[in-house]
């Protein structure tokens, strides 16, 4: 119970650190976005073999990060959180795919343990980007930027919903779990016997909350569309940011510039 | 002006699981009155200001609100002048910021941008929470969401206010700040509420609904001096008009311990 609190804690936090007053807070919001999402695509694009091209790719949360003087034990801990997701997807890579790849020494690494390693590096570079995107920019407004790239509204509604109640959510289900645990004596944990009615005694209790905010949104006067004005401006800056990365990540796309780097340095000597 | 009538001409309403929610009600509340709607809990308070504004249809009856019988057809000139808060402001602020909250409801009625800016501002300060604009609702403490829940109302500019419980979990001053808030507005107003003594400083008349009909309809203070009509529809006169005997703590504990003698004996062998 105390870390769902907790949880929800540091949700709250992401929103704060997004109120900062850098160069890169003061981005606007659909240049973050565009540039996040061309990142994304450019790292899951890459082969599974490839971990040597995605090294550069590691520059742009890194620049982020000092630019913007974000956490970064933080963000660490909110990927790893999220870490199972990737690991299970991979996990079988390295029973599939025993064909040896790599000789280090009398070590031979499999095409599985590198593919494996390949998904979680690029797990940990998208969900880290897409973390940035919202410490820098707030979720909301995200959001907004979305809606201005002429996502379909009701997407974009029902993301803004979704941030908006989970708060509430979390709290009530935070609750009926306290009211549970003051009334079990015994020290065991919350058996699936009592977590099947308190779950959906808590879709009972959203379904009625949903009705409930219907009816206050049609009480002022909601006809199917939200609208929200909020003025951003697409300046020279935003564009430079946009173009800039997106070369650089289509460079480090096409051509293996660790390799590249390497060479000339290895050329000095 | 005198036309924002409200009235209820024998309503009935069944809830589709056979609960019996009201019962045969008429009532006609003229322009600019300032009504109290009391009753105990489940006489079916809520479920007629849902009724008010469409939320629910009549199982049978008729409701005039101004000019027009409510009716599918002019439910959305019915909402624009009868404006509702509900009971927990959670339900009512669902937008990200306080600003955009209490900008829905003039984007919807499609006015420009420097207008629901004006009113979204004189909304704001009316109810004292200019400085909130920008805060998200999730982080306003209770009073604040209440005062912003009723802001997002004003904007609209209603002449016709309905309230569910506005003084429900408020701190002693906020409720205060609220009382007089409510006492500065003019328009007709319809307040659903357990607080006997907020409906004392404000509203002149009051509604008793006893299980779905009423008991009583009167001058507020006629009613709250009633004992038996109270305490038949599950009331009690307002605290304030109780009387007090003072009597030091230590003696009505002595008193209480004598007449549950027995209870409190196992308690103190307990601990």
């Amino acid at each position: 119970m105390a870390t769902i609190e907790n949880q929800l804690f540091d949700i709250r936090t992401m929103d704060t650190l997004a109120s900062g007053k850098s160069n890169l807070h003061r981005l606007d919001p659909r240049a973050k976005l565009i540039t996040t999402l061309i990142y994304v695509v450019m790292v899951v694009s890459l082969g599974k073999y490839e971990i040597s091209m995605m090294v550069p790719f590691v520059l742009y949360p890194v620049t982020m990060l000092v630019g913007a003087d974000l956490p970064v034990f933080y963000l660490l801990k909110k990927i790893l959180l999220v870490s199972p997701f990737a690991i299970l997807i991979g996990i079988f890579n390295p029973l599939m795919d025993t064909t040896p790849l790599v000789q280090i020494g009398s070590l031979s690494l499999s095409g599985g343990w590198i593919s494996f390693f390949s998904i979680l590096i690029r797990f940990a570079l998208t969900v880290g980007a897409a973390l940035i995107l919202i410490c820098l920019t707030g979720f909301n407004t995200v959001c907004m930027a979305l809606e201005k790239l002429k996502v379909p509204t009701p997407f974009v509604v029902q993301l803004l919903f979704l941030y908006r109640y989970l708060f509430v959510l979390i709290e009530e289900a935070s609750r009926m779990i306290r009211a549970r645990s003051l009334r079990t004596f015994d020290t065991s944990g919350l058996r699936f016997k009592v977590f099947v009615p308190l779950l959906g005694q808590l879709l009972l209790r959203t379904l009625d909350r949903a009705h409930r905010i219907h009816l206050a949104m049609l009480c002022r006067g909601f006809d199917g569309h939200i609208r929200v004005s909020r003025p951003m401006h697409f300046g020279h800056k935003d564009l430079l940011f946009i173009l800039s990365w997106s070369f650089f990540f289509i460079l480090a796309r096409s051509y293996n510039l660790s390799v590249i780097v390497g060479s000339i340095i290895e050329g000095f000597f | 002006m005198s036309h924002h009538i409200v009235k209820a001409d024998n309503l009935y309403y069944t809830y589709p699981d056979g609960t019996m929610g009201i019962n045969g009600i008429s009532f006609t509340i003229t322009h600019g009155e300032s009504v109290a709607l009391v009753g105990a809990n489940g006489a079916g308070k809520s479920t007629l200001l849902l009724h008010l504004n469409g939320c629910l249809t009549t199982t049978k009856g008729d409701i005039i609100i101004g000019d027009h019988h409510l009716n599918k057809k002019n439910i959305k000139a019915v909402r624009r002048s009868l404006g509702m808060v509900f009971q927990d402001p959670d339900d009512q602020l669902f937008m990200p910021t306080v600003f955009d909250d209490v900008a829905f409801g003039p984007m919807n009625l499609g006015l420009t941008e420097q207008e629901v800016e004006k009113r979204v501002a004189h909304a704001l300060e009316t109810v004292g929470a200019s400085h909130l604009r920008n805060r998200p609702p999730h982080k306003l403490s209770g009073g604040e969401k209440r005062a912003v829940a009723i802001a997002t109302i004003l904007a609209v500019s209603p002449d016709i206010l309905v309230m569910d419980e506005p003084t429900s979990n408020l701190d002693p001053l906020s409720r205060k700040r609220l009382i007089s808030l409510l006492q500065s507005f003019e328009h007709t107003k319809i307040i659903a509420t357990h607080d006997l003594d907020m409906a004392l400083d404000v509203c002149e008349r009051t509604i008793v609904l006893h299980q779905g009909t009423i008991t009583a309809d009167g001058p507020t203070l006629d009613i709250f001096t009633n004992e038996d009509l109270l305490f038949n529809s599950g009331l009690e006169k307002p605290l304030r008009m109780q009387e007090y005997k003072p009597m030091p703590i230590s003696i009505k504990k002595k008193v209480h311990d004598h007449d549950h003698d027995h209870d409190h004996d196992h308690h103190h062998h307990h601990h």
